[in-house]
């Protein structure tokens, strides 16, 4: 086993790292304040070479293994998860379907401008009747005379609706199987396109300078091509880009969560209260080490994962394992990290109450934390 | 213009730095090392100066093969090649010792300016750039917060920081100049320049490549001995005035600083 990350790993942490903490740090509350989408960051990190690493380079793309995608992810994350989700989503959800599944055309006409960071990708699944069940897509793509109808709606979507939003792979039903079932496809909707509207923002408790939106489409109309993949794939296709979606997310939270870990531990180590700091009290003290330590054992979890990915092994199992514990473990690291912080950790001059708000939405998005679990257990023949 | 910078690998400067039990050294076991920060913005204006008037840039680098990673982290954000002076023999030594082998390295290559950091955040000697100069009979200038190269790459005019003001000096070319922060602001490695990193030449030498003999380097060849390190003493609890408004409480200060701390 070799538990070392790789030279270029090691420096791209560091560099990830410093420009979190230098160029987005300072920002960050005063953004989740307003509440609107930052150019500025995109820009920011487009400039990093980040807006595309798992990418092969010829599409313009970092070239990296996913690991090292998982790593930046995380390093934003540990300082702001709206910066994380937005360039997470472009990434994983965005970029990656028409990577694995676009053709050569595709590929060339999106992906450099794409991972350049100057057009945004998103991924439209969730709908208002369909959410943890995929399969109840109402969605519907009819084929007329060569183009493809688009009719129904979306909701919850990361990405679609900001001035450089470009391109969405929706998923849409397009007839029965011969089980009798829906047949659902993954379908490339560029914006602009007449018959597709966004709606405006959420309001939402976290992740809040990144954009969602709900998406609407009446007749709307793209060319054949736009079939993402072959025929028959689409729902395979879907869930596998979910499985390496869930690794960002689940990078999202072990990011959070360490984060909130050092302001934990800073603010136990200078909060003094009966003439001692915070952390000399053992039950302080206690909890701070219960939290690394559960932070290092989702690492573990969710480095393996990548690390299987990487290695073109299955990892649907692992990558639910490790978004579950990721997310999960950052739930319980904010809300110790929280109540270390007393009444100044409920006050939002502290970034702690940020985190604590910006956790929830990993239990729920690319997958609750039950359907995490019902991934796992099928994997068991339950 | 060919641009040499000397970079030193230094433990992060949020480590806690602790001393081994019988004073010999720190406890490395622990550390995270980085680019030494001033460093940095040598590495940037060599950058920039390559931008701008073409050439290359060259890491020089000292140090067992964990420096590696900081050579890289200045070939990703741009550098062309490195040098990486590898020897066991070339450990614990002083500003002087490191500055020979800095100098012997630099013999045999072609270059126009030499960029070194103010000092080294580790043992804050700042005396590695001058000594070097001194050692290549180059003019040299320190702590500069602004470089401005003579369009015929034949002088140049630095602003030096001095107590209280600007030193403002010309020089000639080649020259040994040490860098200060507000020079430049550093960028960051970024992730094409990562991967670009690995595939930079990278020529590591070792002392026979240097021709040095081991008693004229590293700890053998320093004129400086550590003798014992300690760690700096813990800070006494501050005093807290109490009393009801400036009224009850200037009198007591002003009492405590002239009985107590007698400094008025
Ligand atoms: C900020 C944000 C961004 C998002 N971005 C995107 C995006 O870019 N693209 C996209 O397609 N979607 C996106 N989503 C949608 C997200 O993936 C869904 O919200 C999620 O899948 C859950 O669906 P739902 O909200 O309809 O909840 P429901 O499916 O209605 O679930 C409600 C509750 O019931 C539980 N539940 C449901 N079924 C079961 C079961 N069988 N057994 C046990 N419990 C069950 C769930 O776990 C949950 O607790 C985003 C959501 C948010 C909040």
């Amino acid at each position: 086993m070799d538990f070392d990350l790789t030279e270029e790993q090691r420096i791209l942490r560091k560099t990830v790292r410093d420009f979190s903490e230098k160029e987005i740090g300072p920002v960050a509350a005063e953004l989740d304040k307003g509440e609107s989408f930052s150019y500025e960051i995109v820009e920011k990190m487009a400039d990093l070479g980040i807006m595309g690493m798992p990418c092969g380079e010829e599409y313009g793309g970092g070239g990296t293994d996913y690991l090292s995608y998982i790593i930046a992810v995380e390093e934003l994350a540990r300082v702001d998860a709206s910066s994380a989700i937005t360039m997470c989503a472009h990434t994983s959800l965005g970029i990656m379907p028409i990577y694995y599944y676009g053709t050569e055309e595709q590929k060339k006409e999106w992906l450099p401008k794409l991972t350049s960071g100057k057009v945004l990708a998103s991924f439209g699944l969730t709908e208002p009747d369909a959410g943890s069940d995929a399969g109840a897509t109402k969605t519907s793509a009819k084929f007329d005379h060569g183009v493809w109808i688009i009719n129904g709606s979306k909701c919850f979507i990361t990405n679609a609706g900001t001035k450089i939003s470009g391109i969405i792979t929706i998923t849409a039903v397009t007839g029965k199987r011969e089980d009798g079932r829906k047949e659902i496809e993954c379908i490339l909707v560029p914006k602009g396109t007449e018959g597709y509207e966004v709606g405006s923002s959420y309001e939402k408790m976290g992740w809040r300078w990144s954009d969602t939106r709900a998406l609407y489409f009446t007749d709307c109309r793209v060319p054949e091509e736009n079939l993402l993949g072959k025929k028959g794939h689409g729902l395979r296709q879907m869930l596998e880009i979910l499985d390496g979606g869930r690794l960002s997310v689940g990078a999202m939270g072990l990011g959070g969560a360490q984060g909130a870990f050092e302001m934990a531990l800073k603010y136990a180590k200078e909060r003094f209260q009966f003439g001692k700091p915070l952390s000399s009290f053992q039950v302080n003290a206690f909890k701070l080490s219960d939290m690394l330590t559960e932070i290092e054992m989702a690492r573990l979890m969710l480095y393996k994962a990548s690390w299987l990915k990487d290695r073109k092994r299955p990892f649907i199992r692992e990558a639910a394992m490790g978004k579950l514990v990721c997310s999960e473990t950052m739930g319980r690291v904010v809300d110790q990290a929280l109540q270390l912080h007393g009444g100044y950790g409920y006050m939002k001059e502290y970034p702690i109450e940020r985190f604590y708000r910006d956790q929830k939405v990993l239990d729920i998005a690319e997958g609750t934390s039950e359907i995490q679990r019902i991934v796992i257990s099928r994997t068991l023949g339950c | 213009m060919n641009v040499v910078v000397c970079v030193k690998q230094v433990p992060d400067t949020e480590s806690v730095i602790k001393v081994k039990p019988d004073g010999s050294d720190i406890i490395t076991d622990d550390l995270k090392y980085v680019m030494n920060p001033y460093d940095e913005y040598g590495v940037e204006e060599a950058l920039q100066i390559k931008e701008k008037f073409g050439g290359s840039v060259t890491i020089l680098c000292m140090g067992p093969s964990r420096v590696v990673e900081t050579i890289r982290t200045g070939l990703a954000m741009g550098a062309d090649k490195a040098i990486h002076l590898d020897d066991p023999a070339l450990e614990g030594g002083d500003a002087f010792a490191t500055a020979k082998a800095l100098a012997e390295a630099l013999k045999g290559i072609e270059y126009d300016l030499v960029l070194c950091g103010k000092q080294a955040v580790d043992d804050d000697l700042s005396q590695t750039g001058q000594t070097l100069a001194e050692l290549l009979g180059f003019p040299h200038a320190s702590l500069i917060q602004k470089l401005e190269i003579a369009d015929d790459n034949k002088s140049a005019t630095v602003h030096c920081q001095v107590e209280g003001g600007l030193a403002v000096l010309d020089v000639s070319l080649p020259a040994v100049l040490t860098t200060q922060k507000g020079l430049n602001e550093p960028r960051y490695a970024s992730l094409p320049g990562i991967m670009k990193a690995k595939k930079k030449p990278l020529d590591t030498k070792d002392l026979a490549a240097l021709g040095l003999s081991a008693d004229s380097v590293g700890c053998a060849g320093s004129k400086t001995i550590i003798t014992k390190m300690t760690p700096p003493p813990e800070r006494a609890a501050g005093k807290v005035i109490e009393g009801e408004g400036p009224q009850e409480t200037v009198p007591k200060l002003v009492q405590l600083l002239r009985e107590e701390a007698k400094v008025i």
